[in-house]
């Protein structure tokens, strides 16, 4: 290597020669940036300071930062900056924000909520966010329902009871209507005179001597429809059977289907297989009491109430 | 006294690749080692337990059919990630899982606490066609997923192999034991081999994920797993300034 600096096309070269002509040019970094360099240098010093940073034996430098919150004995607690901490100070702070709204949500009697128009109004907005986060994937947007699957939530039309009370209840702790297959415990002709009961019910078009003895198979021992049905075939809100009488249907697709026999053969396919995959989850725990009650009243207002 | 001189390691194919192995391998040592050896990163709750035959089955189809491309399950301690998908992720949480499936994409929402989020009726929908239940879905349908028997043959042998990772399967009786005092009986049994087919079938049968008791489908195993995601913890007995102090 040579070690004089040897100037080529007038530039600077670092002075290394290899294989005996090949040269390094020396172009220096322009100076703006390497002072920009030494500020991150800078930055970083500050940084490591400020905020946890290197291990040291079995612990680590928990840095200058520090976070103050509130703990389970509501005494004020500080502790070294982290994400953690940091975040539990920003829930308490947004939750001492929101504690007017809903410290009035959770005291006031539903009612009252829905006649103050500023409270309302916060309803609709946080309800809104959270039926779209936890609500719409089954119930659908607006809650408009899936018919065969999910109920349609913004009618009002209740399966379990409309009222503040019982949706709060479908909410907190969940529901899963059953209802027992009959293919096995009825033959074919008596599910298909059942289903023309059913739809004469609904005010469809049907069989009339069908509808006739299925009327009867409906309020016998063999398949006791009206259990669960009641006599009257309105059903029962406790147990989530549907009213058989309205033109409502959510499991059996009649709407969905073009003539007669296809109502039919969508009546013949539940009672035949009866249901057992209505699973409404309990979201009770993973939802706040405070944020189940203001779900509560905005499915309230979607179905109209009752 | 000896000088170094850059030109030693440029003319050194062998001390080049050692010198850049050691400056490459600082990015690392900085950023892992340190985790072996500070005492406050796992918290300290009750609940975590490693998978069920039939969860383990799911998470290696869930791993197959690269749900991770589009799937996080990390929650991080931030308010919007709060607010919609629960409480953050722990890393006690994931301490049985190997590869742990954290990720850094989200094309689709975080999955770390998608368990009892929905009923098993809707997750095989939704699988077998995303857009049936979520109109505006872009993910894709895994039809094949019903239509598939679970192969669970070699689901002792997978469990051995994460055994090795230091997951306490239990193959002795000394080691279920050991398992009924850390676990209670009832996951103890789960989590031994010599029954993990029969356990298997068990929990895929009694759990009727997949809405069909007859057979054991690729289906079962995966809603087993998702719906298993994100629920061991309980997090109504856990203080949450206590599990500041592990960061
Ligand atoms: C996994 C799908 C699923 C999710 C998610 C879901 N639901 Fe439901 N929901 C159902 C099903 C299925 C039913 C009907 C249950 C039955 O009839 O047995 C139901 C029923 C209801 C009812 C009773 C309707 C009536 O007519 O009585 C209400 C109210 C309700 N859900 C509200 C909600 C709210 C609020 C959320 C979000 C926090 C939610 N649901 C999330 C599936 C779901
Ligand atoms: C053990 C109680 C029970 C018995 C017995 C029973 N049902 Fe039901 N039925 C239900 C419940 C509960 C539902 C709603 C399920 C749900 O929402 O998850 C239902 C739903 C239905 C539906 C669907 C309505 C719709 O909206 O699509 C029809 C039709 C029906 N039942 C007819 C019958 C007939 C006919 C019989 C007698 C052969 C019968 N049920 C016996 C509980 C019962
Ligand atoms: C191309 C990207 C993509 C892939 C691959 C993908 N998903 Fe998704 N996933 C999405 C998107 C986007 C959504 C949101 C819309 C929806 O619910 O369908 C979603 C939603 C979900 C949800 C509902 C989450 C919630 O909280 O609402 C589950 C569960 C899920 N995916 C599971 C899976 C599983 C299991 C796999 C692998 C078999 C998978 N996904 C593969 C994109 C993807």
């Amino acid at each position: 290597m040579a070690n004089e600096q040897q100037t080529s096309q007038g530039v600077q070269t670092t002075g290394h020669v290899w294989d005996g002509d090949l040269q390094e040019f020396n172009n220096p970094l322009p100076v703006w940036w390497t002072y920009g360099f030494y500020a991150t240098i800078v930055f970083a010093l500050v940084y490591w300071f400020y905020y946890p940073s290197w291990p040291v034996g079995s612990g680590f430098l928990k840095g200058m930062g520090s976070e103050t919150y509130v703990n389970a004995q509501g005494e004020e607690e500080s502790w070294h900056w982290n994400t953690r901490a940091k975040l539990l100070r920003e829930t308490q702070e947004a939750a001492a924000q929101q504690k007017p709204w809903f410290d009035k949500i959770a005291s006031l009697p539903y009612e009252q909520v829905t006649k103050d128009a500023e409270l309302s109004s916060f309803v609709q907005s946080a309800g809104r966010a959270l039926f779209s986060d936890n609500c719409a994937g089954c119930h659908q947007t607006g809650g408009a329902g899936k018919i065969g699957h999910y109920p349609n939530l913004a009618d009002d039309n209740w399966i379990y009871g409309g009222s503040f009370d019982k949706i709060h209840e479908t909410i907190a702790q969940g529901r899963h209507g059953y209802m027992p297959p009959y293919a096995e415990a009825l033959d074919a002709a008596q599910v298909d005179a059942l289903a023309h009961y059913v739809l004469s019910l609904g005010g469809e078009q049907a069989d009339a001597a069908k509808a006739a003895q299925g009327k009867d198979l409906f309020h016998s021992h063999a398949a006791a429809c009206y259990y669960c049905h009641g006599n009257d075939a309105k059903g029962r809100m406790d147990i989530g059977s549907a009213n058989l009488t309205d033109k409502v249907w959510l499991w059996a697709d009649v709407p969905g289907a073009a003539d007669t026999a296809g109502k039919v053969a969508a009546v013949r396919k539940v009672i035949a297989g009866g249901l057992d995959s209505g699973v409404m989850p309990a979201w009770e725990g993973r939802l706040s009491e405070e944020q189940i009650r203001v779900l509560t009243l905005y499915v309230h207002e979607l179905g109209g109430g009752k | 006294m000896f000088k170094f001189k850059h030109e030693s390691l440029e003319t050194n194919t062998g001390l080049l690749l050692v010198g850049t192995m050691l400056a490459i391998s600082i990015g690392g040592l900085v950023e892992i080692a340190p985790l072996f050896l500070i005492d406050d990163t796992m918290e300290k709750v009750d609940g975590v337990r490693p998978y069920t035959p039939l969860e383990q089955r799911g998470r290696d189809i869930y791993i197959r059919e690269g749900c991770y491309t589009c799937h996080s399950q990390m929650i991080r301690p931030f308010r919007d990630e709060q607010l919609r998908y629960g409480h953050y992720s722990l890393a006690a949480e994931s301490k049985y899982d190997h590869p742990f499936q954290w990720g850094s994409k989200r094309t689709g929402p975080d999955l770390a606490r998608v368990g009892g989020k929905y009923s098993n009726e809707w997750h095989v929908q939704h699988l077998i066609q995303p857009k049936s239940v979520v109109p505006e879905s872009v993910m894709p349908n895994y039809p094949w997923l019903i239509e598939t028997p679970l192969d669970y043959s070699d689901v002792g042998a997978r469990m051995r192999a994460l055994r090795t990772v230091g997951v306490p399967y239990s193959t002795t009786q000394a080691e279920y034991d050991q398992n009924v005092k850390e676990f209670g009986a009832e996951v103890a049994v789960q989590l031994h081999i010599p029954d993990a087919q029969r356990n298997l079938v068990k929990q895929a049968q009694e759990g009727n994920f997949d809405g069909d008791r007859s057979s054991i489908s690729e289906m079962d195993a995966l809603v087993a797993y998702l719906q298993v995601l994100g629920t061991m913890v309980d997090f109504s007995k856990v203080a949450p300034e206590d599990l500041v102090k592990f960061r």
